[in-house]
């Protein structure tokens, strides 16, 4: 039964993990979001999962906060901005998809080397998870520099987030407190970034940082 | 004798910003000058008595700077002699600004400074952990920057000012990583821990170049001192004469304490490229200084040249010791303090007689100079003394310090390594060279300052000036030739210091004070006294065989006038012809340049020649840096207006950079 809870909480870990990477090479705006949807999917599916096998039903909490906002609401809402707001519908790269994906293997290698040694102390379980979480937190910051596009952008910072909430659900005994923090930041930063994408549009016409860099002086 | 001095120091301290209220008046002109003379000779006197009397070195501790943090102090013999020379100059240079600083035109930016400058320098030599000694020392350097700007309405001021705080911030770093090495990870500051923790040789290695090139710096290395001959003239000349015959000697205490007693083990290839540098040193400010047009600021280059005798010195005692020959080490080690001591003497008088000239005609340039010998006779003869020093003559000081470094330097073939044998040969060609070159060098500035016929209306109406002044002048004299007939006096003090930082002294202390025989000079002794009665005997001989056994006969004949048959002050030799023949010799040395511009016939303009040279570690080292200094700062300024998207990159390259660093480093 021990080998099941373990298994099924690696699995879930590294569905999060791996639609990280499918984060990075779409090519379309409504796949980046649709991906990033399953992948909050994935990471309620983990929460619950977790509350179930240490028996802590506060989790169940943060599953459904994750299953609501993050899976439905928010992607729902950016569906609408970039309909709205005629939003370019391809992913403007920074660095090619081919690229990206190498370093995300290189950084998720990193994780792993890195975490593993120093939790040698620690159940198993919370390590890989962190391993996992990890690699999701540098692959959500990769994707963040590597598109140029601003919903990009933001969802790079949200899938950071849920790197974060993978790392705390899988620590037994983590108060929920932090996580509704956790949760409530993101909501923040949308309604933020949400304000910052109507403004970009109001005064520049385009949500491209480039139109920003141009506006700024710092290119001709 | 250390509570003394530091009771002593606190009215000296306490005298700057005393001036403070009343900067202008004549007791704040009385207090500090004569206030600081006579603390500073109160402790030379507890110094002196110090270096004869006491063998041990005494401690005090006292609760200043941070609160869980004592200040040390230490006196050792070391520190004794240092305090000697430097209060002994100190005392000159005060003494001499009771006359020279009522001419100052704004005694407000010196007075506050000077009391200050000279505690620092006392504090920095009293020292025991690395936080009073940086902190004394970074105020030694401040201090002195302030009394640079005294004379900030000169044009060139400003700029000297601005590299020498370049040059003291960038010593002072050197110095910092110098001590962090030191202590190492255990973090003992306080000497007393330097010393007893043993280092690797790596480790050693970069504590002895961060040290040496931090002193040095200050010292005025080659190729680090091209700031000295700009900032040294630059302050008023009393200030001068404390920067250039004193502080450099704190400098080279920094060096002594840092090299010999905190490392302790100086390998001997540390001590061939000392050697190296300080030969080359010699050799390059010398040149330099026979070039140069400003008085003042030829004598900075000479101290330039002198600093690299010290040093040489000092890279003799390391190269000898760390073979084990004790004796001969000490001889040089001896040959290199004894230098100091003469240095400060003669370069204080040098400069204290070129304020003295510059008072007098308002002008430093040799060019404007001339004949002063007979309107200034005092000055004249004290600085006749003064450039005999320098150009190492018998019976004066000068030559005692470069005869005992010749006898070390000679022993150079005794050497185990070839390397060193080779080295200590190229050496005593170099400062045999700088030797002579010295001497041509003071022969044109004295000739052309004092002898001859004034080349401007303000040198024609020169007289001589105050009393203060010039005996402050005859005093160092006298001085130059005491130390010079009598070096036992000196060397007799010094046996103790070159026992404990060393292993051996010059000489023997029970040994005659007529003769200077060190052991180590295998048989080769020097007696001042009978030199000096040999050389007034040929005197008073040829005095007597010219006016009574020449031929009384009555010759009338056109008298030759050395070629100077018309009366004009430009048909003299001037102070850049007389340098010309060196000035070509060491044309690539000098980066000298002559130009001929002849107008075409029938054109009824003159001729003109103009001649230039220049210091190549301007080109060489300077400039580079600066340019790359500046490169770096525009680069860098581009961070300022990278995307928000660099931004993050940068940050997500640290933050990949540290997990990669924890990675690697389980």
């Amino acid at each position: 039964m021990k080998d099941l809870y373990f298994d099924t909480a690696h699995m879930l870990g590294t569905a999060v993990l791996l639609l990280s990477f499918a984060l990075l090479f779409q090519r379309r705006i409504s796949g980046v979001i649709n991906t990033f949807a399953l992948q909050a999917t994935m990471l309620a599916l983990a929460a619950a999962w977790q509350a179930f096998v240490q028996d802590a039903p506060h989790l169940y909490v943060t599953a459904l906060v994750a299953l609501l906002f993050k899976a439905v609401a928010i992607p729902v809402a950016l569906h609408r901005i970039v309909r709205l707001l005629m939003i370019h519908r391809t992913v403007e790269t920074a660095l090619s998809i081919g690229l990206t994906m190498v370093v995300g293997v290189a950084l998720v290698t990193l994780a792993i080397l890195l975490v593993l040694p120093v939790t040698s102390d620690s159940a198993a379980l919370t390590r890989e998870n962190l391993a996992l979480a990890l690699s999701v937190v540098l692959l959500g910051l990769l994707m963040m520099i590597t598109r140029r596009n601003a919903v990009t952008q933001v969802i790079g910072f949200m899938s950071l987030e849920n790197g974060l909430i993978l790392a705390a659900i899988g620590v037994s005994g983590m108060p929920l407190v932090v996580e509704m923090s956790v949760a409530f930041a993101v909501m923040v930063a949308f309604i933020i970034f949400g304000i910052f994408f109507f403004q970009i549009r109001e005064r520049f016409d385009t949500l491209d940082l480039h139109y920003l860099e141009s506006f700024r002086g710092e290119r001709s | 004798m250390l509570i003394p001095i530091l009771i002593a120091l606190v009215p000296l301290l306490a005298l700057g910003p005393a001036t403070l209220i009343a900067p202008r008046s004549a007791a704040a002109h009385w207090g500090v000058y004569a206030g600081t003379a006579a603390l500073s000779g109160l402790i030379a006197a507890a110094a002196l008595s110090h270096l004869l009397l006491e063998s041990s070195p005494q401690h005090a501790g006292l609760p200043i700077g941070l609160p869980w943090l004592t200040a040390r102090f230490r006196l050792d013999s070391l520190s004794a002699f240092f305090l000697l020379v430097v209060n002994g100059g100190a005392a000159a240079a005060a003494a001499y600004g009771i006359g020279y600083g009522r001419h100052e035109r704004e005694p407000e930016r010196v007075l506050p400074a000077f009391p200050l400058f000279i505690a620092a320098m006392n504090l920095t030599l009293l020292a025991d952990d690395a936080f009073s000694f940086l902190v004394s020392w970074e105020t030694m350097s401040l201090t002195s920057w302030v009394l640079v700007l005294a004379t900030h309405r000169e044009p060139d001021t400003l700029r000297a000012a601005q590299l020498y705080l370049i040059m003291a911030s960038g010593g002072t770093l050197l110095l910092l990583l110098a001590f962090g090495v030191l202590a190492q990870v255990t973090g003992g500051y306080d000497f007393d821990s330097i010393r007893t923790s043993a280092l690797t040789p790596g480790a050693a290695a970069l504590a002895l170049a961060l040290g040496f090139l931090g002193t040095g710096s200050k010292a005025g290395l080659v190729p680090l001192h091209a700031w000295l001959p700009l900032a040294h003239p630059a302050a008023p000349s009393h200030v001068s004469a404390l920067m250039s015959g004193v502080m450099t000697k704190v400098a080279l205490y920094g060096m002594v304490r840092i090299l010999f007693d905190l490392v302790g083990e100086v390998p001997w290839w540390w001590g061939g490229i000392m050697m190296a540098l300080g030969g080359a040193t010699a050799v390059i400010g010398v040149l330099f200084a026979t070039m140069e047009q400003d008085l003042k600021r030829l004598l900075a280059y000479s101290t330039v040249e002198n600093i690299g005798i010290v040093v040489t010195g000092l890279g003799l005692a390391a190269a000898f010791r760390d073979n084990g020959m004790n004796e001969i080490a000490g001889l040089a080690f001896a040959a290199a303090l004894l230098h100091i001591l003469n240095h400060a003497v003669f370069k204080s008088l040098l400069f204290l007689g070129a304020g003295a000239v510059a008072t007098a005609t308002g002008t430093r340039d040799l060019g404007r100079l001339g004949g002063l010998i007979g309107r200034m006779p005092q000055t004249a003869f004290a600085m006749l003394v003064g450039a005999g020093a320098i150009a190492a003559l018998p019976p004066l000081n000068g030559f005692v310090s470069e005869w005992l470094l010749f006898q070390a330097v000679l022993k150079g073939p005794l050497l185990p390594q070839w390397e060193l044998k080779i080295a200590a040969a190229v050496v005593a060609a170099l400062l045999a060279l700088a030797a002579a070159l010295a001497a041509s060098c003071f022969v044109r500035a004295f000739g052309i300052a004092f002898l001859g016929r004034p080349r401007s209306p303000e040198a024609a109406a020169a007289v001589e000036v105050e009393p203060a002044m010039r005996w402050t002048l005859l005093a160092l004299a006298a001085l130059c030739l005491l130390l010079g007939v009598l070096p036992m006096l000196a060397l007799t003090p010094m046996g103790r210091l070159g026992e404990a930082v060393i292993g051996a002294a010059a000489v023997r202390t029970d040994s005659s004070w007529l003769w200077l025989t060190p052991p180590a000079a295998g048989g080769n002794s020097y007696g001042g006294v009978i030199v000096l009665a040999v050389i007034a005997g040929f005197g008073v001989l040829t005095r007597i065989g010219i006016h009574n056994l020449a031929s009384r006969r009555l010759r009338r004949a056109a008298p030759w006038a050395c070629g100077f048959d018309a009366p004009v002050a430009p048909a003299q030799y001037s102070a850049s012809s007389f340098a010309q023949p060196l000035r070509r010799v060491f044309a690539s040395l000098v980066r000298a340049e002559e130009r001929v511009e002849m107008p075409e016939p029938g054109d009824l303009r003159a001729a003109r020649f103009a001649s230039s040279w220049r210091d190549a570690s301007w080109d060489l080292l300077y400039q580079p840096v600066g340019a790359a200094v500046g490169w770096l700062s525009l680069t860098l300024n581009q961070l300022q207006f990278l995307t928000i998207r660099k931004y993050l990159s940068l940050m997500f390259a640290a933050l990949v950079g540290l997990l990669f660093l924890v990675a690697v480093t389980q």
